[in-house]
């Protein structure tokens, strides 16, 4: 039931991709449609293999070594989150085009004077829309990783070195096999967040499957059309996904952590930890610290005209309607994902995988598929009522922040059963099976012995969600009630008309916000791992 | 669960309430941001009494209005561009207006004859010249496919609305092989793959990647408010193509009535409001368009750039050709 409800927005669409669309399709496939499919699978590929690049090594520095400043830095590799890709690659843009301050001093040092004396690679690119989403992203793949190499328990590793694999062969053969639900996890949300982004791209001027979306949408007016390019990227994900399922279907990965064994961890020393920080730093410097300076910049230099004192509603719209989200979509993966355990069927998996489809499609068309369901709904209350010969009450869900909620829960909730199925599936049967012998109820069960083990995974994505869902834009434009302005609407309209500069404050707080749970998140991390 | 769910409906009851319950209000769907019709939307509060509610989106609002349907909130709805405003029309989602004010304010060929719609800014298609190369020019958009700017035009994406407005109104004149064929030409000479706004173009002629670029009127008298955008400004002309031919193309602003109005004559208020001298004096100068009030004179920064002739076309009939120009655009592949 509760995941047909989530999965009704896109069950719309479905439905509104049936109807036949007529010649509109085969003219974009005749003319760009080709395009647009190889650029969508270039980024995606781009994004993953570059995330996977940054993010797999620096996990596992952070859960296995002692490398100095480890405490902060390993909540500061998070924080590229609390960017909203459309603010990073705004600042990127403008610090690296041809006005921008790095070819300005590079002209000053050589003496170059115009475009024509010297190549700049082109930031509005592919290749630069593949940077910017990659810097954003990792963080996905880095916290899904990290909490599974910490959920590992160092009996296998020693296993693994008795047996006469070393050190970095065991690393191959053991952790990363270990991992890799959690790998492939990490990756298909980067793929599937680069697949619906639209903000960046289009910045980037770089058409993918979204900008099909887009135009046969509200350039043609064809939703029929723009829904059934929607449901063929769908579809991609969902075979993604099921053939990530399939090929590991005969490996079953079980970890006991008792709690008491001591993590034993690497002392790095010599380059080896040199390099380590280095890359740790770098991403936390060109993901982070360098955008907010850039942000800093901006607020005092247009500090007059931007500042604004309303910054305090919109930040607790936002944290109002991003954290019922959050807490929500961890309810709903909580839910999902010990029905499909103590089920066990192959049917009692569909209800996860229908809810987590929402994650892939493009912001503004979910938006779409969000209000068909509630306005069928808010209709139907209302033409009851006005048969009952009671006054209508109007748009109770649509005109309402449920929409919002439901939106985000929609779109996100994936991220959220993601984090969940993967601690969860490390679990193993046998403490169900102990604490049933042992007289527990499913629910005490669930209680006392899957909560608490798996924790890490839950916080991670409750996370995930309130983060994501504070720096969502389509949907909020579009579903919001009147006069609700949160951080990301306000500082919209001015990077919509590339003035960034006037929102700075906005989005500094928009970034600061998403910090605060990373904080708790990381605090409550560190409680467990002292115990 | 059962503290979420009362959560939930707690902040929903309160929101809903706080829509439904003020005395005297009218709600707004604007695809103009906030920033740009505050000034006015707040002078008619005082004015009035009247409290005006704003939802602002860049897109998509036409889908939500129609699957609102006879419940929708919206009043009225302002948009940025005859597309936006022609959609709403053709979906059915507006009616008829029917104000003496509103007719007196607004020239007849701005507004629609059966009272739909109503244009409420003009603003023109410029193209925005070097001043290193060109002098302010007697050009035309039909230049820009010649030979002689072989790698020096600078545009925004074709896809949109305010290229497509161009686009159809050159479909309505030429015909849509002669305009492909202008289309090719244009894209073959461009300096750089379409992106940016129409600001960043003015940039990029700063820049030398570029020595023309299209845009609309009113950037300019904007980045030249701009102490950090003055520079930019500062190095091009404004022309206004086609003096010698048919006229500028000039794109709207504009209004409409929602369908299903819940609060018609607040409405009617406001939309009369927006016509008026007032209204339309505060658009001239603080956003620098053109004003549809007659009564009312531009800015005095717009009054600098001179008089241009406006092509007469009808905005319907080159609202008409806007699905057909969206085609040439892919056809031609003019953004990749």
């Amino acid at each position: 039931m509760l995941a047909l409800l989530l999965f009704s927005p896109v069950i719309s669409l479905v439905f509104e991709a049936i109807a036949p669309a007529g010649e509109l399709f085969d003219h974009l496939w005749n003319t760009v449609l080709t395009t647009y499919i190889v650029n969508s699978v270039l980024l995606i590929l781009g994004v993953g293999v570059l995330g996977a690049i940054l993010a797999i090594p620096a996990a596992w520095v952070m859960a296995n070594t002692n490398i100095p400043g480890k405490s902060q830095l390993q909540w500061l590799m998070v924080l590229p989150l609390a960017m909203p890709s459309y603010v990073i690659a705004y600042i990127y843009t403008d610090l690296l085009e041809f006005a921008g301050p790095v070819q300005r001093l590079l002209r000053a040092l050589t003496g170059w004077e115009s475009a024509a004396d010297y190549s700049f690679p082109e930031v509005r690119s592919l290749g630069g829309a593949i940077i910017i989403l990659a810097l954003v992203l990792y963080p996905y793949l880095y916290l899904l990783t990290r909490t599974a190499f910490l959920e590992q328990s160092k009996s296998q590793m020693l296993a693994s070195r008795l047996l006469g694999y070393s050190q970095l062969e065991s690393f191959a053969r053991v952790t990363l096999p270990m991992a890799r639900p959690a790998i492939i996890t990490g990756l298909a949300l980067m793929g599937m967040e680069a697949l619906g982004d639209f903000a960046t791209v289009s910045y980037f001027s770089v058409p993918t499957l979204t900008t099909a979306v887009y135009d046969t949408w509200l350039g043609y007016g064809s939703l029929n059309a723009a829904a059934k390019i929607s449901a063929m990227m769908l579809l991609v994900v969902m075979l993604l996904i099921s053939g990530e399922k399939y090929s590991r279907r005969k490996q079953q990965l079980y970890q006991k952590n008792t709690g008491q064994e001591q993590r034993e961890l690497v002392e790095l020393s010599g380059w080896p930890k040199w390099l380590a920080l280095g890359w740790c730093w770098l991403l936390v410097t060109l993901g982070f610290l360098l955008p907010s300076l850039v942000l800093i910049d901006y607020i005092i230099t247009y500090f007059d005209t931007s500042w604004n004192t309303e910054l305090f509603e919109y930040g607790l719209n936002s944290l109002l309607v991003s954290g019922s989200a959050a807490a929500v979509a961890c309810f709903i993966a909580l839910f999902l994902g010990v029905y499909q355990r103590l089920k066990n069927s192959t049917f009692s998996k569909i209800p996860a995988r229908l809810v987590s489809t929402g994650y892939a499609m493009p912001g503004n068309v979910l938006a779409i598929g969000v209000l068909i369901p509630l306005t069928l709904s808010d209709h139907f209350i209302n033409e009851l009522l006005i048969s009952w010969n009671q006054a209508p009450v109007g748009l109770i869900f649509s005109g309402s922040v449920i929409t919002l909620v439901f939106a985000y829960v929609v779109r996100f909730s994936a991220v959220a059963v993601g984090s969940v199925e993967s601690s969860l599936g490390r679990v193993s049967p046998s403490l169900d099976m102990a604490s049933r012998t042992l007289g527990c109820n499913p629910q005490e069960m669930v209680r006392r012995i899957h909560i608490p083990l798996i924790r890490k995974g839950l916080l991670a994505g409750l996370l995930l969600v309130f983060i994501e869902s504070m720096k969502e834009l389509p949907a909020t434009l579009l579903l919001r009630p009147f006069n609700f302005e949160t951080l990301a609407t306000w500082v919209f309209q001015y990077v919509s008309d590339e003035q960034l500069e006037y929102a700075a404050p906005a989005a500094l707080v928009l970034v600061l916000v998403g910090l605060i749970p990373l904080i708790m998140l990381n605090r409550s991390l560190e409680r467990q791992e002292q115990k | 669960m059962k503290t979420l769910l009362s959560i939930a409906s707690a902040i929903a009851i309160s929101c809903s309430s706080l829509i439904a319950q003020a005395a005297e209000e009218v709600n707004v769907y604007s695809y103009r941001q906030p920033f740009l019709i505050e000034p006015m939307l707040k002078e008619f509060e005082d004015q009035t009494g009247v409290k005006v509610n704003v939802v602002f989106a860049k897109k998509g609002l036409e889908e939500r209005i129609e699957r609102e349907g006879k419940f929708s909130p919206a009043d009225v709805v302002l948009t940025s561009d005859m597309i936006s405003l022609f959609d709403l029309v053709d979906r059915k989602l507006v009616q008829p207006v029917n104000s003496k004010s509103i007719n007196q304010n607004i020239p007849e060929h701005l507004r629609d004859p059966d009272n739909q719609w109503y244009s409420l800014t003009m603003r023109v298609r410029n193209i925005y010249s070097s001043k290193r190369t060109e002098k302010p020019v007697d050009i035309n958009y039909e230049d820009l496919a010649s030979r002689q700017f072989k790698g020096k035009i600078c545009t925004r994406s074709g896809k949109h609305p305010y290229n497509i407005g161009l686009v159809a109104s050159m479909i309505a004149h030429k015909g849509e092989a002669e305009t492909k064929k202008w289309l090719e030409g244009v894209k073959a000479n461009l300096a750089r793959r379409p992106q940016g706004n129409d600001r960043a173009q003015v940039k990029a002629i700063k820049e030398g990647v570029c020595d023309v670029s299209l845009g609309n009127s009113y950037y300019f008298g904007k980045m030249m408010q701009d102490d950090a955008q003055k520079a930019w400004a500062d190095a091009v002309y404004i022309n206004f193509p086609n003096q010698s031919t048919e006229g500028s193309h000039v794109n709207i602003s504009g209004m409409v009535m929602a369908k299903y109005a819940p609060n018609k004559d607040n409405a009617l208020k406001l939309m009369e409001y927006l016509s008026s001298e007032k209204a339309q004096s505060i658009y001239a100068r603080d956003n620098m368009e053109y004003p549809v009030n007659p009564k009312v004179p531009v800015s005095d920064t717009v009054a600098a750039w001179g008089k241009f002739k406006a092509d007469p076309l009808p905005i319907s009939d080159i609202s008409a050709n806007r699905t057909k120009a969206q085609r040439l655009l892919d056809e031609v592949k003019f953004d990749l």
